[in-house]
């Protein structure tokens, strides 16, 4: 066995590479790291990055998503740069000075020594100079650090305090939705006449001020800041304009600009720019020798950008150049789609008819809060550019087009809907899909066609379109469609890549061949080991026809961690525990019972939708110990983990309330005591009212049965979830015997024949002729199947038993509930929690972050 | 720190489904996997991988559900994580599904029943 490491070459090594120096760590020069470790097969480079920032390279377009609760580590780029061993990454680490003479870089007072350097220094956030503008309380809004210090500052200052953001561009957008995200009443001060200036324009600014408006964010444009004052606490309190008037403000956010961070190059005697950058040739070489600058550093062909499309373009020619090339570099794509304040907002090539005799055609739609603009040539038949606010749906078609011929009438494209439908995938293979990627329609097409992708995932990973902002999804799908289509292959209705039949046909086979393992079913219909789809999939068709306990050996391997260690998976690895409480009704001997249980335990508690109460925060080892307890005071599993039977909700019905004509309670207990671990393709809830009245909710379940002075009222296809559905009527007046029968009926029928992951809502629409069939088979029996389905419900009655239960009574089930195999004793040491409304929950990654910093556990309970 | 770490018997680890071991501070998920070689011959790998899903940022890998992608020669075998259902190929810790990051992977030893880790990650890069 060998346990050693390649050694490291020497340094009389004749084939030791040379060293690049990269200073900066943002996301151009990780994007020439990453660029240059894939190109450079040969190992000729080796790399040191320095990195002012403590972070990694992160995601700073994704800054704002900070605030929808990614964490900072949540932002940080793909980890290619730690794992070879020919890259340094040094964070924390700034270079202070450069020598081009002596070829080195200082760095911590040493002096390094480069064979080429790369300046990704980027830039900084531009604070105007207005007084006040340094008063605690301002901010500016570029990095990690600043977005974590504006939330800390919003945080502390409490509910109902207003702040003001001074630029309405880009920058400004974002900030503002972060802060009205925050609960902060935001107002947008823009020095221009319009939002987004450089981006849109008059009539996009227009409809994107009213938008914005009309989330309650106050925006003035062609306004001037003068000062910020302080209050008597000496931290920020108003805002003063150039015409005298004031706003409150007990947070400002300045976002007017960014200049280029040059000074190193400055200071090394390099070549600046007018309006600040480093001076590049077409090849991003500044004037000395080896010396590359890249990104919002860079003032390349005469100016500087501040967006990551051309950065990354810059990063490529630099890899190509060190690797012998001579790429130039193009010109840049100013194309911009971005979300902002949850507005869509798009601008691309010629936004603002700048070329002569160039046309634009608009579309607007106030009421709806769109509009959209297209630039095309004097004959109408060239696209230029746009500007799209309130809908962009159509930029990923449109931006590809620039420069070619539209192929219709301008203002079908504008109009809503549809725009989808009219993209036949007739893009020039040169057309740009993907330009965070740089992906070609021809690269997409040609993973399809030669490089033998078959689905949005396996393009995704072969070409890297839409693996950064995703815009650009929807026409790779297109795209990919298009050429499957092309090759013959028709979309199957195939479950997977191991199985070519849908779970109904399925479900078939396995009945009617009586195979009962996995490895048996997939070695005689299927191909491959299965997979998180498949197995699942074939495990609820076993369960479904009764073959055994979840955790038995061949059925182990097939089930969602869920279902195997019968509780809900949580966001920290820990599940959730729900035992069942028919329809609801527990007593109080229950409550207790289930009270204690999470008083020891430490588990965090909460009523749940469907009349039970969730035990939240129980660690894998501890499962066995909380049913223990849970199954001697009288409960039993609730399935909350399966896709089965979950609860039968239900209102008091006759039994108390004064307006209730039947016994719901009891209705909703026998119900559910029979439906009981019902295995289905999805999750499966009931509700039974006992009255018109419909407390229960019952039409917004799978099956609800209303009482009526005759009977009871059958409906069926309703959820809520994503896409809620009342359910429909499916039988009146039913007495309580026919009631059971033609639910067990319905629900062993949809078990059946659904597909996966499909809930009774869809299933009864894509079903051939809809309710009224259904109705056909289960109540006039027109396939002659009642019989089977009746006697599969029997079956099903009979064979119930508790699943927890049976694995406490099993010492080699109860052998899987450990944490670690090697430690059965130990819980997950990263656990953490924090105590919030007198209950624990897991720790936030800031609050792990402050934790580890600040060198204490926060009470972690062993 | 480069020694091998017996972490469990063989006997211990059920076929097709992955359990976790605590190696000093590492947490790392062991999958074994039976089958046939391309040969034909019988086959049983035990796979080891971080246990920790990078997309989620809990220690839950050894609780997803191995499968495979691709047939024949090309095919590949993978664990799908339980939290958000990302699919990583377990020889080589990559995510076929968001190529954006990836698992440490382990190298494993079995002899005399029982289950050695190196507890060094192998570099995807120096693999």
């Amino acid at each position: 066995m060998s346990s050693t490491h390649p050694t490291l070459a020497s340094n009389d090594d004749p084939a030791q590479p040379k060293r690049l120096v990269v200073v900066g760590g943002g996301m151009v020069a990780h994007r020439l790291v990453e660029a240059l470790r894939d190109r450079d097969t040969a190992g000729r480079w080796s790399v040191d990055l320095y990195c002012e920032e403590a972070h990694a390279p992160y995601d700073r377009v994704a800054l704002t998503s900070f605030f929808a609760g990614q964490s900072p580590e949540e932002l940080v780029l793909p980890h290619a740069l730690e794992t070879n061993p020919s890259t340094q990454v040094h964070l924390g680490t700034p270079v202070t000075a450069i020598d081009v003479t002596s070829r080195t870089v200082r760095v911590q007072g040493r002096d390094e020594p480069y064979d080429a350097l790369v300046l990704a220094t980027g830039s900084s956030a531009f604070v105007p100079p207005v007084r006040g503008a340094d008063l605690p309380g301002t901010f500016v809004y570029r990095t990690i650090a600043d977005v974590q210090a504006l939330e800390a500052w919003v945080a502390e200052r409490g509910p109902g305090i207003t702040g003001v953001v001074v630029g309405g561009g880009l920058l400004g957008l974002e900030a503002a939705g972060a802060l009205h995200g925050l609960g902060v009443t935001t107002t947008v001060v823009e020095f221009a006449d319009r939002l987004m200036p450089l981006q849109v324009d008059e009539g996009g600014g227009s409809a994107l001020r009213r938008i914005v408006e009309s989330m309650g964010v106050t925006v003035l444009t062609s306004t001037a800041s003068a000062a910020v004052h302080a209050g008597t606490d000496g931290r920020v309190a108003s805002m003063e304009f150039a015409d005298g008037s004031t706003v409150d403000a007990d947070v400002v956010v300045f976002a007017t600009g960014v200049r280029p961070r040059d000074e190193l190059a400055r200071d090394a005697g390099l070549v600046l720019g007018e309006r600040g950058g480093v001076v590049v040739d077409d090849g991003c070489v500044t004037v000395a020798a080896d010396v590359y600058a890249v990104g919002e550093v860079a003032c390349i062909q005469g100016r500087t950008w501040g967006l990551v499309g051309p950065g990354y373009t810059m990063a490529e020619v630099v890899v190509d150049r060190l690797l012998g090339g001579a790429a130039t570099f193009p010109g840049a794509d100013t194309s911009t789609k971005l979300k902002l304040l949850g507005v869509d907002v798009a601008s691309f090539g010629d936004a603002f008819a700048e070329a002569p005799g160039s046309l634009e055609v608009t579309y607007a739609d106030p009421v709806v809060g769109v509009y959209k603009k297209l630039v095309v040539s004097d004959d109408a038949k060239i696209l230029l550019g746009g500007v799209l606010v309130g809908d962009a749906s159509a930029y990923a078609s449109l931006r590809p087009m620039l420069g070619a011929e539209l192929g219709s009438d301008p203002n079908a494209w504008l109009l809503p809907d549809g725009v989808g439908a009219r993209v036949t995938g007739e893009f020039p293979d040169s057309a740009n899909v993907c330009s965070c990627n740089n992906v070609t329609a021809g690269s997409i097409r040609e993973s399809v066609s030669c490089g033998g992708c078959t689905d949005l995932a396996a393009v995704k990973a072969c070409t890297r379109a839409g693996t950064s902002c995703g815009s650009c999804l929807p026409l790779v799908k297109t795209l990919m469609v298009g050429e499957l289509e092309k090759a013959g292959v028709t979309m199957s209705n195939a479950l997977c890549e191991h199985f070519e039949f849908s779970r109904a046909q399925l479900f078939d086979i396995i009945s009617v061949t009586g195979l009962r393992t996995f490895s048996e079913i997939i070695g005689q219909h299927g191909t491959g080991r299965g997979c998180d789809i498949c197995r699942p999939v074939i495990a609820s068709i076993l369960s479904s026809l009764g073959t055994g306990h979840v955790m038995d050996a061949d059925q182990a391997r097939l089930q969602d961690t869920n279902d195997h260690v019968m509780a809900n998976l949580q966001k920290d690895g820990t599940y959730s525990v729900v035992p069942r409480v028919p329809a609801g009704e527990i007593t109080p001997a229950g409550l207790i019972a289930i009270g204690r249980v999470a008083e020891d335990f430490g588990l965090y508690t909460k009523i749940t939708g469907g009349q039970r109460i969730d035990l939240f925060g129980a660690r894998l080892e501890l499962l066995p110990a909380i049913w223990r307890r849970l199954v001697d005071a009288g409960f039993e599993s609730g399935h909350a983990y399966g896709k089965a039977l979950r609860t039968v909700k239900s209102c008091v019905g006759s039994t108390w309330c004064r307006y209730g004509v039947q016994d719901s309670v009891g209705l909703a207990v026998d119900l559910e005591l029979r439906y009981r671990g019902l295995r289905a393709p999805h999750k499966i809830k009931l509700g039974v009212s006992g009255c018109a009245r419909e407390c229960a909710e019952a039409r917004g379940k799978d099956v609800g049965v209303i009482a009526t002075d005759k009977g009871w009222n059958m409906y069926v296809g309703g959820n809520g979830g994503f896409t809620p559905r009342h359910a429909q009527l499916f039988a009146e007046d039913l007495d309580t015997e026919t009631l059971i029968r033609t639910i067990d009926r319905f629900l062993m029928y949809y078990v059946r024949t659904a597909d996966r992951l499909q809930r009774t809502a869809p299933w009864v629409e894509t079903h051939e002729g809809g309710v009224d069939a259904i109705r056909a088979v289960v109540v006039e029996d027109t396939l002659g199947i009642c019989a089977d389905l009746d006697a599969a419900m029997a079956a099903h009655v009979a064979s119930y038993r508790d699943e927890w239960a049976a694995t406490l009574a099993d010492p080699d089930k109860l052998a899987q509930f450990v944490s670690f195999v090697n430690a059965p004793d130990a819980g997950d040491p990263d656990l953490s929690y924090v105590t919030e409304r007198g209950q624990r929950r897991p720790a936030t990654a800031q609050e792990r972050a402050a934790t580890l910093i600040a060198g204490v556990k926060l009470g972690v309970r062993a | 720190m480069s020694e091998w770490v017996a972490v469990c018997t063989k006997g211990q680890l059920i076929p097709e489904r992955g359990v976790a071991v605590l190696v000093r501070d590492q947490q790392v998920a062991l999958f074994r996997v039976t089958g046939s070689d391309e040969d034909g011959d019988p086959a049983d790998f035990v796979y080891a991988v971080g246990h920790r899903d990078p997309f989620a940022d809990a220690n839950v890998i050894a609780r997803g559900i191995v499968g495979s992608v691709g047939h024949g020669a090309d095919q590949r075998d993978t664990v799908a994580s339980p939290m958000f259902k990302h699919v990583f190929a377990l020889a080589t810790g990559e995510c076929l599904t968001d190529p954006s990051r990836s698992l440490p992977v382990y190298r494993t030893w079995i002899a005399g029943g029982v289950v050695y880790l190196h507890p060094v990650p192998v570099s995807l890069l120096v693999a």
